[in-house]
């Protein structure tokens, strides 16, 4: 029989966003207000001085928060509920599974998007070109949470120690790191540090194309090459590591 | 062509425990084939193997002639699994749960649809379709797992201790599921109820300690023990004398004595004589299954963590 992959990824938009979000709406609410709580913190305490930086800070926890979630998702499906057993000794492959899979957790978080979106055009006004290099380093953001998620989640056997990880994952790399603040704030030598952090860099790049920061092109290019080189070495790092089936 | 066929199959955890220990048989691809064995006798292992999940550590399998570990994906076209500890999806209904089955196998939604209420509706379930998997009973919940995979093109379908938890009542319910799933296509399961086995199998295996003990029909491997006959006596009943047999005692206090048909009888005659209650006949699958595992072989726990391949091509 000839076998659809689009149905294989609809499937798990089905199962893990579209099936989830109607019966469990709290999962959304929660979704929702964890960028968007950051958010007005920030604007409070800096009186309104870093809006800006804080609606891009809560695009990028948004996005991050996304592989986090991918992480415990595929993780309670996985051990509780056997559904990876299920799918190994099927035709359904683990590539369409976890397109699926990354596509569901957008889609989940498109509520939480749609605001910083709506938020990010009346107080940042980006221009197309702006926008495009924004989403751009966003959707690199996104792709190197989903392969850190993925990772985790096939070598995790138990659902609450995967839960911990997402939660201790996403604090450190978006609450700690300079995602909703700029980097300057933070002083030396333990702005080093945040180098050690993907969401640095994509931090630097949105605070500094739409002027927050003031980089040379030498810095932002070597923030693009990180970026992207990471995204890249973790995608081969998880298609060599990650476990569908075992031995 | 149409055969299970292992050779020399095993499977180590780590250094010291060997899950399997060269099992090697073959068996009809048709119909159902229950695998009956203690707990941590190999079974799960076993299963996922063939069922593609697992990598043995050394030996082959094929069934209908596609080998387990060289085609596996070209297996994995005709297998469906419901493995031990499957759960319904909590927050999802048993039709959404099929549907998305369906559609994860690779079929077209509307198609998917159609197949999820047929499967559903076949296994009475069509009332409850759209009701929370949380919501359902324990059985209605395994009912749903089992729509799940006969509405799929499968045709082969491993199904691990598929009924255990379940009640009396539900369990019977349950076999007729299992023998609508068999009509057309090959049902591979693991039991811990020999009586299940009894009534459903018409290829049985029986493992022990990693090994296979006994392959084939009931009453062929009834055809290969020591004693054919079975004699029980009430608790307390003076023994008469038994010399090609055996006596054991159960816990209750019941007394059974093994042997063969002719001594079987004259043990018979002489407890009518003595006006001894007794029962009398051919040994049963629980008689059988404990003269070939024997008590030699230690209930362990099964590993359910290993190490696992790279790759995503699995």
């Amino acid at each position: 029989m000839r076998r659809s992959r689009s149905s294989q990824v609809v499937a798990s938009i089905l199962v893990n966003a579209v099936y989830e979000m109607k019966n469990y709406p709290i999962n959304l609410v929660n979704t929702v207000l964890s960028p968007l709580s950051f958010l007005v913190v920030i604007d409070f305490v800096s009186k309104g001085a870093l809006i800006g930086q804080a609606i891009e800070g809560g695009l990028i926890m948004s996005m991050f928060q996304s592989g986090m979630s991918l992480q415990g998702d595929i993780s309670h499906l996985k051990n509780d509920f056997k559904l990876q057993d299920m799918l190994v000794s099927s035709p359904a492959s683990p590539a369409t599974y976890v397109v699926g899979m990354a596509a569901s957790e957008i889609i989940y978080n498109l509520p939480a998007l749609a605001i910083l979106v709506a938020l990010g055009a009346i107080y940042i006004h980006p221009g197309l070109f702006q926008a495009f290099e924004l989403l751009a380093a966003l959707l690199l953001m996104f792709m190197t949470s989903i392969t850190i998620g993925f990772m985790f989640s096939t070598l995790s056997s138990d659902i609450v120690q995967s839960f911990a990880w997402s939660r201790l994952l996403t604090t450190v790399f978006t609450a700690i790191t300079p995602v909703y603040y700029p980097i300057t704030y933070i002083p030396y030598p333990f702005r080093y540090l945040a180098y050690f952090s993907p969401t640095t860099y994509a931090a630097e790049i949105m605070q500094n194309v739409v002027g927050f920061l003031q980089l040379s092109e030498s810095t932002v290019i070597v923030d693009w090459a990180i970026l992207g080189g990471l995204t890249a070495v973790l995608l081969v790092v998880v298609s060599r590591n990650a476990r569908w089936k075992e031995v | 062509m149409d055969q299970l066929i292992t050779n020399g199959l095993s499977k180590k955890y780590g250094e010291k425990t060997e899950a399997l220990q060269g099992v090697t048989f073959s068996a009809p691809s048709s119909g159902i084939f229950a695998l009956i064995g203690r707990n941590g006798a190999g079974k799960t292992t076993l299963v996922r193997i063939l069922a593609t999940e697992l990598a043995p550590t050394s030996g082959s399998a094929s069934i209908n002639g596609i080998d387990v570990v060289k085609e596996d994906k070209k297996l994995r076209e005709r297998i469906a699994i419901v493995p031990q500890e499957a759960r319904t999806i909590s927050w999802m209904t048993p039709k959404q749960s099929t549907l998305t089955y369906l559609m994860w196998r690779g079929f077209e939604y509307s198609e998917a649809k159609k197949r999820a209420e047929e499967s559903l509706a076949r296994l009475k379930l069509d009332k409850v379709a759209d009701t929370l998997n949380r919501k359902l009973s324990g059985g209605t919940k395994r009912k749903a797992l089992a729509a799940m995979v006969l509405a799929s093109e499968a045709d082969i379908i491993f199904l691990d201790e598929p009924t255990t938890g379940l009640d009396p009542i539900s369990r019977k319910d349950f076999w007729g599921i299992l023998r609508e799933l068999a009509k057309d296509r090959f049902i591979f399961l693991t039991t811990h109820y020999l009586e299940e086995a009894e009534q459903l199998a018409d290829t049985l295996g029986i493992l022990g300690g990693g090994r296979l003990v006994g392959v084939g029909t009931v009453p062929s491997i009834r055809g290969r023990i020591r004693h054919q006959y079975s004699v029980k006596l009430p608790a307390n009943s003076p023994v008469p004398l038994v010399s090609q047999g055996e006596v054991t005692t159960g816990g209750n206090g019941e007394v059974q004595i093994l042997t063969n048909e002719d001594e079987a009888f004259a043990i018979s005659k002489k407890l009518s004589v003595a006006g001894t209650r007794f029962s009398i006949g051919p040994v049963s699958l629980d008689d059988i299954f404990f003269q070939l595992v024997g008590e030699s072989t230690h209930a362990e726990q099964e590993p359910t963590t290993t190490s696992h391949e790279g790759g995503w091509s699995g």
